[in-house]
């Protein structure tokens, strides 16, 4: 391994750790982005060189969408706004929740989710974005809420290998589907509970606040979600889901990861309940299942013992591609823990960070 | 006609470091969109993308604001000052 980059988007700006040695040691770059907000980061490795988005919030200026083409040494922003609603829309993006770069067959495809609820596609790296209009004119999207934090499209699922067929997922519209390159859009919902809703309308068409959905590459039929209380799995590409849950602390959480190269294998950070947005017991542990949610294991080697009260976001797990592999979080109290054996031990690369929103890793050298 | 637009120091930067510039226009819209064309990253980060001021960005056009009502029809007379500032919106962290 020549390479390795962790980007650590927080409240307060971004930073960035690399490693040299086959991710057993981390070496943390200056803070960029001061007292700005990075939601949504993302490494684009279909090119060389790679190119990495932040999605910022200036605060009272607005939201940017900003690109590095030298690993974060210089940003770039476009003249004209790489990202906006059409004059007329009534509707300005507020933030960038999720920059989702398409699969190898599409390199110069770039995905972006917006709040509100909205899709952005780039067909030019990022340089500019078009809104999928399709999403945006949905007749349900007078009905969709928003989740408590916003309205937001804050997951896209391309599929790996057909471009037509896309997934997103949003806060509290749930999941939706386009087969058809974004013309028209499907409820992908069917079994998921809005726990918050009442008791004989809690499996509507849509309006789930599904916080996160996962999938592995070389099973796209299969997803899981972790929903606001509930762990789903589909089967059938989101015909239908399950629950898994069983086996967990808590059905509630916001991460939801997928191994890299083992489809059976997932990994999630349960939170105690909505209104308790820490972890189970106060004990920070990953969550692991190796049989597609039949079971789940707790793995806590390396992670702090005594009581702990940091939440992990929707953005703020990751794994990386290497073999075994990495799996990374970050937490609502500043520090980043990485894992180089597939979670079973844990070491802390960062902390004293503002709360850690979006974490993105990618092999660059 | 032609105003100054006064800057905040956060918003300094993306004016070649000047503390005011002179846009051209007899309303704030105009002027703005003057701006737009000469500096648009400043101008963004004052309006989105329909054109409305920021929720947080306070202007004043000769100290008077220009919060209520339609700003951007705000008539702007030869030689005003237009003031920006960030709203006073603290409480977070």
């Amino acid at each position: 391994m020549g390479l390795a980059i962790l980007l650590i988007g927080t409240r307060k700006g971004l930073m960035l750790a690399r490693s040299t040695d086959d991710r057993r040691t981390w070496a943390t770059s200056d803070f960029q982005f001061l007292n700005q907000e990075v939601y949504s980061v993302a490494i684009d490795t279909r090119h060389d060189p790679p190119r990495i988005f932040a999605g910022v919030g200036t605060g009272h200026w607005g939201p940017l969408l900003t690109y590095s083409d030298d690993l974060g040494r210089s940003w770039t922003e476009p003249e004209e706004p790489p990202i906006g609603f059409p004059q007329g829309s009534d509707a300005a993006v507020a933030r960038v929740w999720q920059v989702q770069p398409a699969p190898d067959g599409q390199p110069d495809v770039v995905y972006a989710g917006v709040e509100p609820h909205a899709l952005f596609r780039s067909d030019d790296r990022g340089e500019s974005f078009a809104l999928v209009e399709g999403l945006w004119q949905h007749p349900h999207r007078p009905s969709w809420m928003p989740g408590g934090g916003g309205a937001c499209l804050h997951t896209v699922l391309p599929h790996p290998t057909d471009p037509d067929d896309v997934m997103v997922v949003m806060s509290a519209a749930g999941v939706y589907h386009t087969r058809d390159g974004g013309v028209s859009w499907e409820p992908a919902n069917r079994g998921i509970q809005a726990k918050f809703l009442p008791e004989d309308q809690r499996f509507p068409e849509f309006g789930q606040c599904v916080h996160k959905v996962a999938f592995h590459p070389d099973r796209p039929q299969r997803l899981f979600a972790q929903n606001h209380f509930g762990v789903y799995r589909s089967e059938d590409r989101g015909g239908s889901w399950v629950p898994i849950e069983s086996g967990l602390p808590s059905n509630f959480g916001f991460a939801l990861v997928a191994h890299p190269h083992r489809p059976d294998v997932l990994y999630n950070f349960p939170l105690q309940a909505d209104a308790e947005r820490f972890p189970p017991e106060a004990k920070l542990r990953v969550y692991r299942t190796e049989d597609a949610g039949a079971n789940w294991e707790p793995l806590s080697k390396g992670l702090p013992t005594d009581a702990y009260y940091g939440a992990v976001l929707r953005d703020a797990m990751v794994a990386d591609s290497r073999d075994p592999a990495g799996v990374y979080f970050g937490t609502r109290i500043g520090e980043v823990y990485a894992s180089r054996d597939e979670g079973d031990t844990w070491s802390l690369i960062a902390e004293h960070l503002p709360d850690v929103l979006s974490l993105r890793v990618a092999e660059v050298a | 006609m032609t105003s100054r637009l006064l800057l905040p120091a956060a918003l300094r930067r993306y004016a070649g470091d000047r503390a005011e510039v002179e846009i051209h226009g007899g309303t704030l819209g105009a002027a703005l969109d003057d701006l737009a064309e000469l500096l648009p990253q400043l101008e963004r980060r004052l309006r989105d993308e329909q054109g409305q001021l920021r929720p947080h960005v306070l202007m004043f056009v000769d100290g008077v604001s220009v919060r209520s009502g339609a700003p951007m029809e705000t008539r702007v007379a030869d030689g005003a000052e237009i003031f920006v500032a960030p709203a006073v919106s603290g409480g977070d962290d």
